[in-house]
């Protein structure tokens, strides 16, 4: 059997050693009505049919090529330098345990410190936590803090945060007993406000002035940032957010049908204590050396139990590290040459989209950066023509937005190359 | 070893990597964008080669213990062998390329390896669905008491306490409070299990659930299990069961014929998914049918022979994550499950139990066992009997550490003092067991004869005990360019 590394001859000395010739001597404690006569699961497989089966699954499903993939909505097709997977494929980082043991952890640790020095500088907050799941709990973590700091128990949330944000967030919400209410009105009730920027669509949102709004009414400003977007645009901290969240997965991380991906958040130096989850911090052993650690741990679940600030305890560890080596490798200069291509292809596609006879912009006087969306004549029909070349179309708006129906959202990315473009635009002709 | 910050390598100078041109006709940003929305000052990212990059993560790389290369006789966390093949899998670009939003027609291979996925963890803890969407354990538990939650609701019941053993995991706790729930303990008997007298007097009308793992954290089946269900269920509490320690039992019994109600487990456990220095996770959640319309949306169905994804779900809790959970982590464990079957994930269960109970074995005249065996899949021991000498079970670990052995679970559970909690797994070959077991032996040995050498171990690792206490009083939780740092490493070659 796979895996397994005893030989009979093991067990049975094993046993011996217990004084035992069967193992069923150490399960007398499980009531005998309770045992199972068999496992209703197939017999195991060599690897050889077991990795057959697996491919065959695999190859049940359609891979649209890069260059042809033009839909987003929260997962983006970029291109991840060989480096990201050189890194998190050794196995000194994938498979080591959550860093509780520091002596025998220092390259996790520290490679987590690092992370939490870009993160904190891309959103120009002062500090970033070791990593959470994805953008949508992050979202959930950060309007939690801003109930527990405020003591209110509602949190506004802009129209267009990503569908599914929200839907955790109302999740998050009634369990923890605060409401969610759909707006960009925060008033002396409200925790905090969420934005998204871009947002669901790809459209800007005002966020100096929606920062405002939210400060006006005593509630904290919670933005929800493309991490990529950040090379070009505002960061949080400088429009005055409190807390800033996202999605990581664009810096390294595959589609992989949604997961696993990155969920980050950064905040203002005084509101560090509400954080959740781990942090690293700088520290000195007995020799002077330097060495980090996980530290403020008071605010976490196994310390405080019940009284934590959340109940994460696993995060995403080797997706921040995928992060950090993304980032490393791509420097300031690059994020930003990253982020400017994905406009300037972008913009060049919905110019020539919106050319065609009965497509315009939906929202044509407001600004986006590499995603936007577009009125179509029959939103089905145009996905089904760009399917037949092999093209992964905009995403429909209307599953989420009644009103924007016959509306996509089309994305581009530095993978969309030029000639895609020209294959996309002569696939509608 | 230390290795200087990817930050104080950076070089000013150093040019960003070659990327294509954009090859379109487009403006500028700052023609086209308010210039309030556009970034003033670029962020402070290192600017380093990908030589330096690959030189510097090799480095800290070296400085991990991890299961490739040690033994982590970790109690509760089931940290056994991953894989290569899980890797290999989830790597296939039918998986690891798939955009959550693309048809359900383009994506029907990975429905199906979820549904697939589904019904072979429901066979092993005996539910009716599971859900995927949780990103790890803990994430799964809160996912479970919302379920219940919101089920209690549905009856037109404020049920408002959850029930926790003394003995649980911090996780339990915290997401019972996340619920919104209060938290009352329950007393752990002299013998480790629970206390059916102690649980009775606090089981009320306002109890939501109970969340108990079994075996326990000590390692112990609960005896008594039957009879805990029968008092949870008479007052319409629902029973929960902590995955945590699922190893023990596959194949050999199962959490729902025990009364459980819902159960979540961690893949990254017991189905071989790798850690990952701390995630990525996932926590599939499977319940009782009457929990069932409960369950996140959306869910995975078969109909004629095809697979979609089930939304129209009108009681369900919502959305835990976005999308469907931890893809990647999926595929890891179900290429496990079909790889190990329904024979080999039985023997693997059993082999653990043997393991732990032959290890125990070993530590009898080592360490104390303060309960009586045989064990499951894991054991406590206590390190109370080297406190003559001033050793505690904190300098256990650290001689551990010093001999190449991660080191074991330590002061958890609480109720054990100077608890030393070991879990070998199925994976560790005997002579390991044997290797860990004379590694135990000395250490106990230097603090009879040299405890002061034993508190400065470990001395062979990249760093020593590290000032935890200086850290959190003056947290310094990112590089900034005014901080000193040491001459030593920005000097090194």
């Amino acid at each position: 059997m796979p895996y397994l590394v005893y030989s009979d001859e093991d067990r049975a000395q094993m046993l011996a050693a217990l004084g035992l010739e069967s193992v069923e001597g150490l399960l007398g404690d499980i009531p005998p009505q309770l045992r199972l006569q068999r496992l209703a699961l197939n017999d195991g497989l060599s690897e050889q049919e077991t990795m057959d089966h697996v491919r065959g699954l695999a190859a049940r499903s359609r891979v649209y090529p890069d260059r042809l993939s033009f839909r987003g909505g929260g997962v983006y097709r970029r291109f991840i330098p060989a480096a990201v997977a050189a890194v998190t494929s050794k196995p000194e980082f994938y498979t080591a345990y959550t860093p509780y043991q520091l002596a025998a952890s220092q390259g996790t640790m520290q490679a987590i410190f690092e992370y939490q020095t870009p993160i904190a500088e891309l959103t120009a907050m002062e500090v970033a936590n070791a990593s959470l799941y994805d953008g949508a709990t992050a979202v959930a973590e950060g309007a939690m803090m801003a109930v527990v700091q405020t003591g209110r128990e509602e949190v506004v949330a802009a129209p267009h945060l990503h569908p599914e944000y929200l839907e955790v967030l109302r999740c998050y919400g009634d369990g923890r007993g605060f409401r969610v209410r759909v707006g960009t009105s925060p008033d002396q009730h409200s925790a905090a406000l969420v934005v998204q920027q871009p947002n669901f669509l790809g459209l800007l949102e005002e966020m100096p002035a929606l920062t405002r709004a939210a400060h006006d009414a005593g509630a904290l400003m919670v933005a929800c940032v493309d991490p990529i977007s950040l090379g070009l645009l505002a960061p949080p901290g400088q429009y005055g957010a409190d807390i800033a969240v996202g999605e990581g997965q664009q810096l390294g991380l595959a589609p992989s049908f949604g997961g696993p991906h990155l969920g980050f958040i950064a905040c203002r130096q005084e509101l560090v204590r509400r954080l959740p989850g781990r942090l690293v911090g700088e520290a000195r052993d007995g020799g002077g050396r330097r060495g980090y650690v996980l530290t403020l741990t008071a605010r976490e679940q196994h310390i405080r139990r019940e009284k934590a600030t959340s109940n994460i305890c696993t995060n995403h560890s080797l997706c921040a590290l995928a992060a950090s080596v993304y980032l490393t490798y791509l420097g300031p200069d690059g994020l930003r040459q990253v982020a400017e291509i994905s406009f300037a292809r972008a913009h060049d596609l919905a110019a020539r989209l919106a050319r065609r006879p009965g497509f315009e912009l939906a929202f044509p006087e407001r600004a986006f950066l590499n995603e936007f969306p577009i009125r179509v004549p029959d939103a089905g029909a145009v996905l089904g023509r760009l399917e037949e070349r092999g093209i992964l179309g905009g995403l429909r708006a209307g599953r989420w937005y009644p009103d924007l129906e016959d509306v996509l959202v089309f994305c581009c990315t530095e993978l969309n190359d030029p000639a895609a473009l020209d294959e996309l635009e002569a696939a509608l002709r | 070893m230390t290795e200087a910050l990817s930050f104080e390598k950076s070089r000013p100078g150093l040019p960003g990597p070659r990327l294509p041109a954009a090859g379109v006709q487009a403006l500028p940003p700052a023609s086209v964008l308010p210039a309030e929305a556009l970034r003033q000052t670029p962020p402070g990212l290192p600017r380093l080669s990908e030589p330096e990059i690959m030189r510097h993560y090799s480095r800290l790389a070296s400085m991990n213990y991890s299961i490739s290369e040690n033994f982590y006789p970790l109690g509760s966390c089931t940290m056994k062998y991953n894989p290569v093949a899980n890797e290999a899998a989830a790597a296939l670009p039918g998986f690891a390329y798939l955009h959550p939003y693309q048809e359900e027609d383009s994506a029907q291979g990975a429905l199906e390896l979820m549904w697939n996925l589904e019904r072979a963890l429901a066979a092993v803890v005996g539910v009716e669905r599971v859900c995927l969407q949780p990103a790890a354990g803990a994430h799964g538990e809160w996912t479970a008491l919302r379920m219940i939650q919101a089920f209690h609701h549905a009856a037109g019941e404020a049920r408002t306490e959850v029930l926790v053993p003394d003995s649980a995991h911090g996780t339990n706790p915290a997401s019972a409070a996340l619920c919104g729930f209060r938290v009352v303990e329950v007393r752990s008997g002299a013998d480790g299990r629970i206390s059916l007298a102690d649980l009775e007097s606090k089981l009320s009308p306002s109890t939501a659930a109970l969340m108990l793992t079994n075996p326990n954290t000590l390692g112990l089946f609960e005896r008594e299990i039957l009879e805990v269900a029968e008092l949870v269920h008479a007052t319409g509490a629902k029973l929960y069961y902590d995955g945590a320690n699922l190893n023990a039992l596959m194949g050999v019994c199962r959490p729902g014929d025990m009364g459980f109600d819902a159960v979540h487990l961690n893949l990254h456990k017991t189905f071989t998914t790798p850690h990952g220095g701390g995630g990525p996770g996932a926590g599939p959640v499977g319940v009782k049918e009457e929990l069932v319309p409960f369950l996140p949306r959306p869910t995975v169905e078969k109909q004629d022979g095809r697979f979609r994804l089930d939304f129209d779900r009108p009681q369900s809790i919502g959305r835990v994550r976005s999308f469907y959970g931890n893809f990647g982590m999926l595929v890891r464990a179900y290429t496990y499950i079909v790889a190990m079957g329904g024979d080999g994930l039985t023997q693997a269960s059993l082999d653990a139990v043997l393991a732990a109970n032959y290890l125990r074995g070993r530590m009898e005249g080592l360490l104390d066992l303060p309960h009586r065996g045989p064990c499951m899949h894991e054991f406590v021991a206590s390190a109370r009997s080297l406190a003559g000498a001033g050793v505690k079970a904190l300098d256990v670990a650290k001689g551990l550490l010093q001999r190449g052995f991660y080191a074991p679970t330590v002061y958890f559970p609480l109720i054990v003092p100077e608890a030393v909690m070991v879990e070998p797994t199925e994976t560790e070959p005997k002579a390991t067991l044997d290797a860990f077991t004379g590694a135990v032996a000395e250490i106990v040995r230097l603090a009879q004869d040299d405890p002061q050498r034993l508190h400065e171990e470990p001395d062979n690792l990249p760093v020593g005990r590290l000032d935890e206490v200086a850290a959190a009083r003056r947290p310094v939780l990112r590089w900034s360019p005014a901080q000193e740092s040491p001459k030593e490493l920005v000097e090194q070659p």
